[in-house]
């Protein structure tokens, strides 16, 4: 009965956070944006600097009427939404946030490549969205999609094999548990690139082609309203989320800190964490859009090759401090 | 086609574990099944029916979405045969990169919504014949070799990442290095075809779009 109420709470914090944390980074979003612009943002909702906006929007969308085109392939486009968002929720519950076995989900032997293939299975909700629509618009967004995913997964993978090489082992918690200060300039080349990598992925900007909303308004996601395009949205900051959360783990130590590891460890995963989603935003407002095929150089001729290198040097320096 | 590579894959999975499973002196019953069995079983059956759709719906990208089910349901028998990083791996390689690649091509070719009247092939009976010939003999094997083996599902997990590991950079070290030779020449040959495709394209008919540099002269 204990393990039973323990998996239950562990699943519902999980999904506590996979609805909150999302939600959280729109608003900051929201108002970081609006600030760097010189602007003030959302004020009204909710009365205080319009903390509310975000419910407000979800309450505006969930009264929206749910259209499918009369074209599209009815199952697979009201299908999409749920492919691309349910994997970000399975990956959250590999994250550990703190030291111990019981501040992770839940403890994935290979939590490396579990979580770096759920990820991918995310894509396949904006490939299904942008061919079920029947629109061009959507098709090319898909299109733009699959290419991009093609090109990025692989420097991802490689610098996150990198970590895995240094740590000596694949699960999470143990490459937190085997993490040095010194990792992280060691690892630094691998972080950015991963980091970098992972934006693209997300179909963030300056990454955000297969969205540009002002060539191809919004691609995969044309025909969609209502709530399936909310869930859409909450996917991309879910996978913000993700990002960041994967990012601070592999990358930047995890709960590691200079001091109270023991008890307030989830506190610094929180705060790299919160930090990393702060530079996502801020890169959106920084950047232009790449074009397609600049975005297809930088990931053959730069990003696969200084994963490569990163590789060797982690190789090199595992072998000599052996 | 299909059938037969999930069986082979299949098939593959169990060499893999069977090396550290003991043949058990009280060897299990057929007739009293655990529920891990009774999972297995019906994972299976969800899986096959799933590649029995892939290789006979006339819509072309519901047949690659039905190989998605197919490959995940394989994904899943890894797991409950405690495979677990060769189950990763599957979802990693070839739900999450395969299938973009075959998604990618059918919307390149503008894969229509609704049946493709030509979806079909004349050569379906040959298909069928090697891939039940093909199925048959990697059951027969497969029966043959592991007859008595069975999967301590309590004790410690037998394809864990360091089990497969140690497995594959021990034992198999040759034929993993051969694959990776293989795969090697296989890229090696993409580059050279493409690019003569593309010197030949650039010679015949200047006019046609090809590469993104074109499109970068046109911008």
């Amino acid at each position: 009965m204990n393990d039973v109420l323990d998996v239950t709470l562990r699943l519902l914090v999980v999904f506590v956070v996979f609805l909150t944390f999302p939600l959280i980074i729109g608003q900051t979003e929201h108002k970081v944006m609006a600030h760097m612009q010189g602007r003030l943002g959302p004020m009204y909702a909710g009365g205080f600097h319009g903390w509310a906006q975000l419910v407000a929007d979800g309450v505006k969308f969930a009264q929206k009427e749910d259209v499918v085109p009369a074209g599209a392939d009815r199952r697979i486009f009201q299908l999409a939404p749920a492919v691309a968002l349910l994997p970000y929720l399975l990956v959250l519950l590999a994250i550990p946030i703190g030291p111990g076995e019981g501040a992770v989900g839940e403890v994935v032997d290979a939590g490396v490549f579990f979580v770096l293939a759920v990820m991918g299975v995310g894509v396949l909700g904006s490939l299904m969205a942008g061919w079920a629509s029947a629109n061009k618009f959507s098709l090319l967004g898909g299109l733009r999609t699959a290419a991009q995913l093609l090109a990025y997964e692989l420097p991802m993978l490689l610098a996150a094999a990198s970590v895995a090489m240094a740590a000596g082992t694949v699960s999470l918690p143990g490459i937190l548990d085997a993490f040095e200060w010194w990792w992280l300039p060691w690892q630094i080349v691998g972080a950015i690139v991963f980091f970098v990598a992972g934006l693209a992925e997300l179909q963030r900007p300056p990454f955000d082609m297969p969205v540009a909303d002002s060539e191809i308004i919004f691609g995969a996601y044309t025909e969609y309203t209502g709530l399936r395009f909310a869930l859409f949205l909450l996917a991309e900051y879910a996978g913000i989320v993700v990002l960041c959360g994967l990012t601070t783990v592999l990358f930047l130590g995890g709960w590691h800190g200079p001091w109270g590891a023991d008890g307030l460890g989830w506190v610094w995963t929180l705060l790299k964490t919160a930090i990393l989603a702060f530079v996502v935003i801020w890169l959106r407002v920084t950047y232009p859009r790449l074009r397609e095929d600049q975005l297809q150089k930088l990931s053959w001729t730069l990003l696969v090759p200084l994963s490569l290198a990163q590789i060797a040097l982690t190789g090199v320096v595992k072998v000599v401090i052996q | 086609m299909t059938l037969s590579t999930a069986m082979a894959t299949a098939a593959h999975t169990m060499t893999s574990t069977a090396h550290t499973t003991t043949a058990a002196a009280d060897t299990p019953g057929f007739l009293s099944p655990t529920g891990v069995e009774i999972a297995f079983l019906l994972v299976g059956l969800v899986t096959f029916g799933a590649a029995i759709v892939t290789v006979t719906t006339r819509q072309l990208v519901h047949a690659a979405l039905w190989l998605v089910a197919t490959l995940g349901g394989l994904a899943v028998e890894y797991l409950l045969l405690t495979a677990e990083f060769i189950a990763w791996v599957q979802v990693l390689i070839y739900v999450g990169s395969v299938v973009v690649l075959l998604l990618f091509g059918l919307m390149l070719t503008k894969a229509p919504i609704g049946r493709s009247p030509d979806a079909d092939s004349g050569n379906r009976w040959a298909a069928l014949t090697v891939a039940v010939a093909s199925a048959a003999a990697l059951i027969w094997v497969v029966v043959d070799a592991f007859r008595t083996t069975w999967i301590d599902l309590d004790g410690a997990a037998a394809g864990s990442t360091e089990v497969t590991g140690k497995a594959l950079f021990q034992n198999w070290v040759l034929p993993f290095e051969a694959l990776s030779v293989l795969l090697l020449a296989a890229l090696v040959g993409a580059i050279v075809l493409s690019r003569k495709a593309k010197a030949d394209a650039a010679a015949t008919s200047a006019s046609r779009p090809g590469g993104r540099s074109e499109k970068e002269g046109a911008r």
